[in-house]
């Protein structure tokens, strides 16, 4: 079968799986059998990706491109709307990576969310999910794209929110989808610069092959059609200053996090910066932003991370951070390092959440780090998955994150001239990250041990709280549908937890092998074919001079390991006097990093208030007075015309009879007197 | 004999017809009434069409009794349906109408 065959099985795969349990979920025998085919779709929907790249790679390297389509939309000139895709070894490395830990995840879920109030709507949301991600991924049309870049949008929404009934979930909920939204615009609005003001094509080939011919080198359309696309990349991709969504969007389960908020969705920007790469390296000026802005996020996050104190939160600052090294990268033309990084990060952030997952399963349901420490011996299997994907984030050496965190910051090194500013704050931002990594690892799992998990060791069991209740606000709940159901999980107990979190274990340990500077360069030999038009990638791949590559290696492991050590040193050794004293120190500083740079006090007095202040004047006056007054002065006059009327409908027959017959008499009396 | 003596015996009918409708209480006689009100103009179109020598007169007052006799219809079904709900047979004395 052709590689576009095998692309529409594993696009429709997830569909119908969402389908079929939103019509027959109730029906089904079984407690977990919905959430089983659920999950047996995106297995097979990762079999069809498998299929697809074994039968892409039967063709020769020069002959890697595949489009097919599905429907026309609409054509007519200058508009071609197809439902087109676009199978080229970029789409099935985002196929590939998307099903995978997607089927990894949904395996994982089938246990998480087992005893929920809502088991079967969970699974089909998140199989749309998946079909929308690969909709986006293999889209060979801007309409399919955006579509997808929507329909994904709805899906983090409503899996944000889907314990419906906890205020502070669906408020978070809201907050992405508003986010998001500015991205959806600025993606249509891009679109918009580039194809309806240039290229006169929605087919991305087209548009590709004609770019260089319709706008000049950084021509202003095609400038400010690429920042719209980043601001669409942004908002998706959680980068300053459409950020603010992605810490929030923890309040939604813990697999959602995983797989949403860390491996797929937020990484599409990315994605779609490698895609659209010919707009982009015809508008060096937008790719520039791009790499600025990802070197800003990389940073900023990195610090606030270091002093939040909800363990889902440390996780999704970090999944910020490292996206901001993806966006950093595929900006500055390094492609392949930036995709190589999104592939070993969706495996060791995805690892890390489900891990986080399993000690709040054994907090029962709490999720501060405060609260939490010494796991280490009631929870030993989570601590090695969490150590595991702690050291490859921290880019430990021989790790996954190691070498793919590496090659990102040598090509930028290579690239010389201000790139090398990206270049010393990446490795600024690589400390950072095993500094606070480690601070998550070390106070969660080292110390004393805490109630939980004495009882959990001494006695097996699992700690259950009085109430259920709220982490964020600690207000009480209870376990109907709307709320998370009563069950805890850990993974040491769970199979299917356990199966995926060991098959992401093993994945970010030997994934960074297939790319290891001087021994193979398998991602890069790979996806090739798809950066083959693009001269600035061939020559920053080959740029960086030997001793740099050499340098930045040891660098790393040094970056690492300090940082790593320096977290034993203040949160083993000295946990309880350095950071308290560090926190009275530089209070201001504390207090910057944890309040997160003030940016949704910032967002709160700039946006959100002046919106509620209008919003208030519309409701109360401007609806009360002007519109009412229209609408009700209608009703007046109409009443007041219809009272008059009515008089002469007095219900008297031979009343209306006689006034007929007078102006019969009148009419025939006026043509008479015409007449003469 | 000219038309002007048809128009005139229409005239005369049309109003007996007329009268009848304003004065009497009865919706039987009205029924009526208006019969003769609509025979009244057969009268005149069939006086019109001899003047002009054409039949169009004649179709077009074979097409009122047409009418006349659906209008009977409802007309006595109304009575009847009165009749059997013990209502007034008095047209002033059904005004429900009244806006």
């Amino acid at each position: 079968m052709s590689p576009t065959t095998w692309a529409w099985i594993c696009l429709a795969l997830p569909l119908a799986g969402a389908i079929f349990n939103s019509f027959f979920a109730r029906s089904l025998p079984g407690e977990r059998t919905a959430g089983w085919i659920g999950t047996g779709a995106i297995w097979l929907s990762f079999v069809a990706a498998c299929g697809a790249f074994a039968s892409l790679m039967a063709h020769n390297a020069d002959d890697r491109t595949f489009t097919s389509t599905a429907w026309d939309y609409a054509n007519s000139v200058g508009v071609d709307a197809k439902m087109t895709i676009l199978i080229d070894p970029l789409a099935i490395f985002m196929m590939l990576v998307v099903s995978g830990v997607s089927a990894l995840i949904h395996t994982y879920s089938v246990t998480y969310v087992w005893k929920d109030n809502g088991f079967a709507r969970f699974f089909v949301y998140l199989n749309f999910f998946v079909f929308s991600m690969l909709l986006l991924v293999m889209s060979g049309n801007f309409v399919p794209l955006i579509i997808g870049w929507a329909f994904v949008g709805a899906a983090s929404y409503m899996l944000i929110s889907f314990w419906y009934r906890r205020t502070t979930a669906t408020r978070a909920g809201i907050k992405a989808f508003v986010m998001n939204v500015i991205g959806d615009v600025g993606l249509v609005l891009g679109t918009y610069f580039i194809v309806f003001r240039g290229t006169q094509s929605l087919d991305f080939l087209v548009t590709f092959h004609r770019v260089d011919t319709v706008f000049a080198p950084n021509a202003g359309d095609l400038v400010a059609g690429c920042i719209l696309l980043l601001v669409g990349a942004f908002a998706k991709s959680a980068q300053i200053p459409l950020h603010t969504w992605l810490p929030d969007a923890m309040e939604g389960p813990t697999p959602v996090s995983a797989l949403i908020h860390a491996a797929t969705m937020v990484t599409a920007g990315v994605y779609l910066i490698a895609r659209m790469h010919p707009l982009f390296e015809n508008a060096t000026a937008a790719a520039d932003v791009g790499a600025v802005v990802g070197c800003l996020t990389l940073i900023v996050a990195a610090t606030i991370a270091l002093s939040q104190t909800d363990i889902k939160r440390v996780i999704a600052y970090s999944t910020m951070s490292q996206i901001g090294y993806m966006i950093m990268a595929v900006s500055a033309y390094a492609y392949a390092a930036g995709l190589f990084h999104l592939f070993t990060h969706a495996f060791f952030k995805a690892l890390l959440f489900m891990a986080a997952g399993s000690i709040i399963g054994a907090m029962g349901g709490e999720q501060s780090l405060d609260r939490m420490s010494g796991f280490r011996r009631a929870l030993p299997f989570t601590f090695i998955c969490f150590l595991g994907g702690g050291l490859a984030l921290s880019a430990f050496p021989i790790t996954a994150g190691y070498f793919s965190k590496d090659d990102v910051l040598d090509l930028l090194g290579g690239e010389g001239g201000w790139h090398w500013v990206l270049y010393v704050l990446g490795y600024v931002g690589a400390f950072l990250t095993a500094l606070y990594t480690f601070r998550m690892i070390f106070r969660a799992f080292f110390g004393p041990e805490c109630a939980e998990a004495r009882e959990l060791r001494e006695t097996g069991h699992l700690h259950h709280p009085e109430h259920p209740f709220n982490p964020d606000t600690h207000e009480e709940e209870d376990t109907n549908v709307g709320f998370p159901g009563p069950g805890h999980y850990i993974a040491e107990r769970e199979r299917p937890m356990k199966i995926a979190m060991y098959t992401l274990l093993v994945g970010c340990i030997v994934n960074g092998l297939i790319q290891i500077p001087f021994v193979d360069d398998l991602v890069n030999d790979y996806l090739r074919p798809s950066f083959a038009n693009s001269p600035l990638y061939e020559r920053v791949i080959e740029e960086p001079s030997d001793t740099l590559t050499v340098v930045g290696l040891i660098l790393s492991a040094v970056i690492s390991i300090g940082g790593i050590a320096l977290a034993y040193f203040i949160w083993v050794r000295r946990r309880d006097t350095i950071p308290q004293r560090f926190r009275m120190r530089f209070r201001p500083l504390y207090e910057f990093s944890f309040h997160k740079w003030y940016f949704d006090e910032l967002y709160d007095v700039v946006f959100v208030r002046p919106g509620t202040t209008i919003g208030r004047f519309a409701a109360n006056v401007f609806e009360r007075v002007v519109i009412d007054g229209l609408v009700n002065g209608t009703i007046s006059v109409v009443r007041a015309g219809s009272t008059v009327v009515r008089a002469a409908q007095d219900g008297f027959l031979r009343v209306y009879a006689a006034l007929l017959l007078l102006g019969l008499a009148l009419v025939a009396l006026w043509f008479l007197l015409q007449s003469t | 004999m000219t038309v002007a003596w048809y128009l005139v015996v229409s005239a005369l009918i049309f109003c007996v017809g007329a009268g009848g409708v304003l004065v009497r209480r009865s919706p039987l006689v009205i029924l009526l009434c208006l019969e003769l009100m609509l025979n009244a103009g057969n009268l005149a179109l069939i006086g019109f069409s001899r003047m002009t020598g054409t039949a169009d007169g004649q179709v077009f007052a074979i097409i009122v009794m047409v009418v006349a006799a659906c209008e009977v219809v409802v007309g006595l079904g109304i009575i009847v349906a009165l009749y059997r709900r013990r209502l007034p047979i008095d047209v002033d004395r059904l005004r429900e109408l009244s806006g």
